[in-house]
């Protein structure tokens, strides 16, 4: 589309501009993003090309030592904690919202978004002074709380647009047939929105999983979280191992968002009833 | 639904006059339905209200709180009880007299014996700078009690310096705008009116300058990156758009930290971005890009371009080329077309994507703390280490507050001309 059918030569010259100025773009985005992949490889203890040899040694020392391992351990005990609250909270709330006769929906909903807008660090110290006065400052439940106020706005959007799609009358039909709400929930409503609650919960699941500036001001170091980790790593110094990390965590967030983007997507087709 | 009594709507009717059992009837069934309506209502609150709550508790509480702090301060108050009572008489100019004196002198002693010396310290020393060593000497000189307090307190020459009484005078207010004023490098002046602090002590209004500078420069560049790729994808056919969106969206959905990580090895001195700078032969010898400026402008570009592309791309999307051909076909020139046809369609995306991205970098912490160095430090890295490193949570709350009024300033402005459906990136 972009040439029309008898292009003059001044289109010609500006659309292999286009390209070109694109393709530089395109590599500024992809190259910083799939750097440390073979640099996590290296079997030196340098970030410097030509790569001395290829060893999975930074991912033996991800993988197999005890700093990294509890590092791992805890990014996964506050992200499927995470997750879980995130997830049925979140689907509740977005089935509440999907009513049309909820009250005050132009309020709530702004302030179900706000975490997301108010600068993560106002929160992270926000939380850090509370919580350190209710004893929940260097816990578990400390950070699975702040991180489910970062990550439950993305179930509710995901999972009210797979409800835009739901028709309503499947819930009268259900009630009118005899099923108790809690029934018509499970058996009606859930199996056609899951697409949409799992792409929320993936969506939490990284949120939680990605998020350091929390963990930064809520974690003791026995709650140090992966990300956090590699923080604390970056600033002290520079060790291949952190390359490695990066790769596990960038593939594992990409794994997840295709997955969840996939059903958002099937999630906000009109589910078909035959 | 009790009340609707099946015998009443069965009977038929005689006339079409309401009758009065009619009316009762539609009266009834009025009211049961605005039964069952607040019911609805009720049970869909219901159903909200768990994580209403938690967000309650887990946000709004300790946002609240934490904006509190930036006008709440009753920490001097609470520790010289005897000294706010004996300034209640002072007009505020010149020395109080001896009696306020001899009464800081009995708080002061109070407070140690107390234990809560130290912080009281620390609390004025963060109004006037240089007080907590003047402090903790009165304190222990005050202890030893080898001469009366009078000549001890007019001993130590910071007690009768010009500017130290109005601060303990103001301390001794527990609402205050001392910390946000600081926070904008104002103060109260002996008048009563608010001045400029002298520019040895002016900080924040460069950092949040600072950081308006950084968020303008790299929205302009992920703009500039950002609208031709845009046009470029929405104007392929459909599967080489797909793999393109693909290279945007692979970044999008990498973590912040991962990929200023990626960044601080290719900004290294002996790292990628320095190796292609010298193969072009546009350096001449190694840059330092770790620590600068703009090493910070660069990876944070990366980060936003997404943010500012795909609401651009969203509205392009659904501009028919048509248009465009329609335009030449009537004569216009290629930039005529462009400026006078495309342009004023793709602005609401434009506005979007440069709003949201000078919003998000408003608040950059990790980018900045990791590859910026001293002097590209943004507002939220300062935020941070006034709690982290000077423990001083009303300076980090004030500057906390400045921050959210303008992010959510903006944020208003991009709901009111753009609608909040704009926020939807995915």
């Amino acid at each position: 589309m972009l040439l029309s059918p008898y292009p003059t030569t001044g289109e010609r010259i500006r659309i292999t501009l286009l390209w070109l100025w694109c393709g530089m773009v395109i590599l500024f985005l992809l190259v910083p993003i799939l750097i440390p992949v073979p640099l996590s490889f290296n079997s030196g203890a340098f970030f410097i090309f030509p790569l001395e040899g290829i060893s999975t040694r930074w991912y033996e020392v991800v993988l197999g030592t005890q700093r990294w391992q509890a590092a791992i351990g805890n990014s996964l005990i506050v992200a499927f904690g995470t997750t879980l609250i995130a997830t049925i909270l979140g689907t509740l709330t977005a089935i509440a919202l999907s009513d049309e006769k909820f009250p005050g929906r132009r309020i709530v909903m702004p302030l179900l978004l706000s975490p997301l807008i108010v600068p993560v660090v106002i929160t992270a110290v926000g939380s850090y002074l509370f919580y350190a006065r209710v004893g929940l400052a260097s816990t578990y439940a400390g950070i699975i709380l702040a991180h489910t106020a970062l990550a439950s706005p993305f179930v509710v959007v995901t999972v009210g647009a797979s409800l835009s799609g739901f028709d309503r009358n499947l819930m009268r039909a259900a009630a009118i047939s005899g099923a108790r709400p809690i029934t018509s929930f499970f058996r009606v409503m859930l199996p056609l929105i899951l697409p949409g609650v799992l792409s929320g919960a993936a969506f939490a699941f990284v949120t939680s999983f990605d998020e350091v500036v929390v963990a930064q001001f809520l974690a003791s170091a026995n709650q140090r979280t992966m990300p956090l980790e590699m923080f604390i790593g970056l600033r002290e110094k520079l060790s291949p191992a952190i390359t490695a990390a990066a790769t596990l965590m960038m593939a594992l967030s990409i794994v997840l968002l295709v997955v969840a983007n996939v059903l958002a997507r099937r999630g906000k087709q009109r589910p078909r009833i035959d | 639904m009790s009340a609707l009594e099946p015998t009443k709507l069965d009977r038929p009717r005689a006339s079409r006059n309401w009758s009065a059992a009619d009316s009762g009837a539609a009266k009834s069934v009025a009211a049961a339905l605005r039964r069952a309506d607040l019911g609805d209502r009720l049970r869909s609150l219901t159903l909200a209200a768990p994580l209403l709550v938690l967000l309650a508790l887990s946000f709004g509480i300790p946002l609240v709180l934490l904006l509190s702090r930036a006008v709440y301060d009753p920490t001097i108050a609470d520790a010289l009880p005897q000294t706010s009572q004996a300034l209640r008489g002072w007009n505020g100019t010149g020395l109080p007299d001896d009696a306020a004196f001899l009464a800081l002198a009995a708080d002061l002693r109070s407070n140690q014996a107390k234990g809560t010396a130290y912080e009281l310290a620390k609390s004025l020393n963060a109004r006037l700078p240089g007080a907590r060593s003047q402090v903790l000497k009165t304190v222990r000189q005050l202890e030893a009690a080898d001469r009366p307090p009078l000549e001890v307190m007019k001993a130590v020459p910071f007690w009768s310096a010009p500017g130290t009484w109005p601060v303990i005078e103001s301390g001794t207010h527990s609402v205050t705008s001392f910390y946000l004023l600081s926070a904008l490098d104002l103060r109260w002046n002996a008048d009563g009116g608010i001045e400029r602090v002298p520019p040895e002590q002016a900080i924040f209004v460069q950092v949040f300058m600072r950081t308006f500078l950084v968020a303008a420069a790299v929205t302009l560049a992920t703009l500039v990156l950002g609208f031709p790729l845009a046009y470029l994808i929405a104007s392929v056919p459909k599967g080489l758009a797909a793999i393109l969106i693909v290279a945007v969206l692979l970044p999008f959905w990498t973590s912040i930290l991962v990929r200023t990580a990626a960044w601080t090895v290719l900004l290294q001195k002996f790292g990628l971005v320095n190796d292609l700078l010298l193969w072009l032969g546009v350096a001449d010898d190694r840059l330092d890009l770790m620590y600068s400026r703009i090493g910070l402008i660069i990876a944070m570009t990366h980060i936003q371009l997404p943010f500012t592309l795909l609401p651009i791309y969203s509205v392009m999307r659904t501009i028919q080329p048509s248009q465009m051909k329609a335009a030449y076909s009537l004569g216009a020139k290629p930039f005529t077309a462009f400026r006078r046809v495309y342009l004023p369609q793709v602005f609401p995306g434009v506005m979007a994507g440069c709003l949201l991205t000078f919003i998000l970098c408003l608040g950059y912490y990790i980018t900045p703390a990791l590859i910026g160095g001293a002097s590209d430090q943004l507002i939220s890295n300062f935020i941070a280490s006034y709690v982290n490193v000077e423990l001083n949570w009303e300076m980090a709350a004030a500057l906390s507050f400045i921050l959210l009024v303008f992010t959510l300033a903006l944020f208003g402005i991009f709901a009111r001309i753009l609608g909040l459906d704009r926020l939807k990136l995915v």
